[in-house]
């Protein structure tokens, strides 16, 4: 449990960090690119190794390749819905969220066979 | 040309910067739950979850909104718009994410792990921005010629 609320504080923590650079800086672009930072990876690495090595960490950091390569389609997808079609942002980025776990998922079994 | 404004900061209410504080916390504690019952394999897939990507596009069109109402205006479409050029940004940076974790990977069982921290936080950072000048510079180029 205690684990659990370390997470939680660390992971707020740093993902609040990146996102307020992502509200400094200008212009808009250059600013997205923080929205795509490795907060969550970088707040629970340090726990991953300390906690079950650096072998189990390199696993995750092979398939989080999957995962960033589903959240470029979904960042993607998102804008051009939101240039073309003009919904509000919460729907937009809501609704669109399945494609990010269709992708990621679904290219995770494949690499690992069990599909 | 980038610009960094501190006073941006102000723009944010308190409760925006809880909510982000809370989506980030629930994503890492979510990343930590999955890699210890389901394995690294599906874990690390959550590494690159877009915890924070949905509130901060949803913040900057209120936020356009807010500041086009002061003068008198209706900022809905330019405040999605510019959420749309968050996420066209945010999507190169993906491409650094993924950079990130292509060194952790190769890096990690073999070398100290803050050497392999710090060097895939150097390469998202480097291919994010080189990405995004090319885009910016050359890509806007070539289309503005035709």
């Amino acid at each position: 449990m205690t684990e659990y609320v370390l997470r939680f504080f660390v992971g707020g923590l740093v993902v609040s960090f990146f996102a307020m650079l992502g509200d400094m800086l200008r212009p808009k672009s250059f600013a997205g690119l923080f929205s795509a930072a490795p907060s969550v990876a970088l707040a629970t690495l340090a726990l991953t190794i300390h906690k079950s090595g650096r072998a189990f960490a390199a696993e995750e950091a092979r398939t989080m390749l999957l995962g960033s390569l589903a959240f470029l389609l979904y960042c993607i997808l998102v804008s051009f819905v939101l240039r073309r079609f003009r919904p509000s942002s919460l729907v937009a980025t809501f609704a669109l969220l399945p494609v990010w776990f269709a992708i990621s998922i679904g290219s995770w079994m494949v690499f690992s066979g069990r599909w | 040309m980038v610009s960094a404004k501190l006073s941006a900061l102000k723009e944010s209410r308190p409760h925006e910067y809880f909510m982000r504080f809370a989506f980030g916390g629930a994503a890492t504690v979510l990343a930590g739950f999955i890699a210890t019952h389901f394995g690294p394999g599906p874990g690390g897939l959550f590494l690159a979850f877009p915890a924070i990507f949905p509130a901060t596009a949803t913040l900057i069109e209120a936020h356009e909104k807010r500041r086009m109402a002061e003068i008198g205006h209706d900022g809905t479409n330019r405040g999605r718009m510019a959420a749309s050029i968050d996420a066209a940004g945010a999507a190169l940076g993906c491409i650094g994410l993924a950079g990130f974790a292509i060194v952790l990977w190769l890096l990690l069982p073999a070398h100290n792990a803050l050497l392999a921290i710090a060097a895939a936080l150097a390469v998202w950072i480097v291919v994010s921005i080189a990405l995004w000048k090319l885009r910016k510079s050359r890509l806007f180029g070539l289309s503005r010629r035709q």
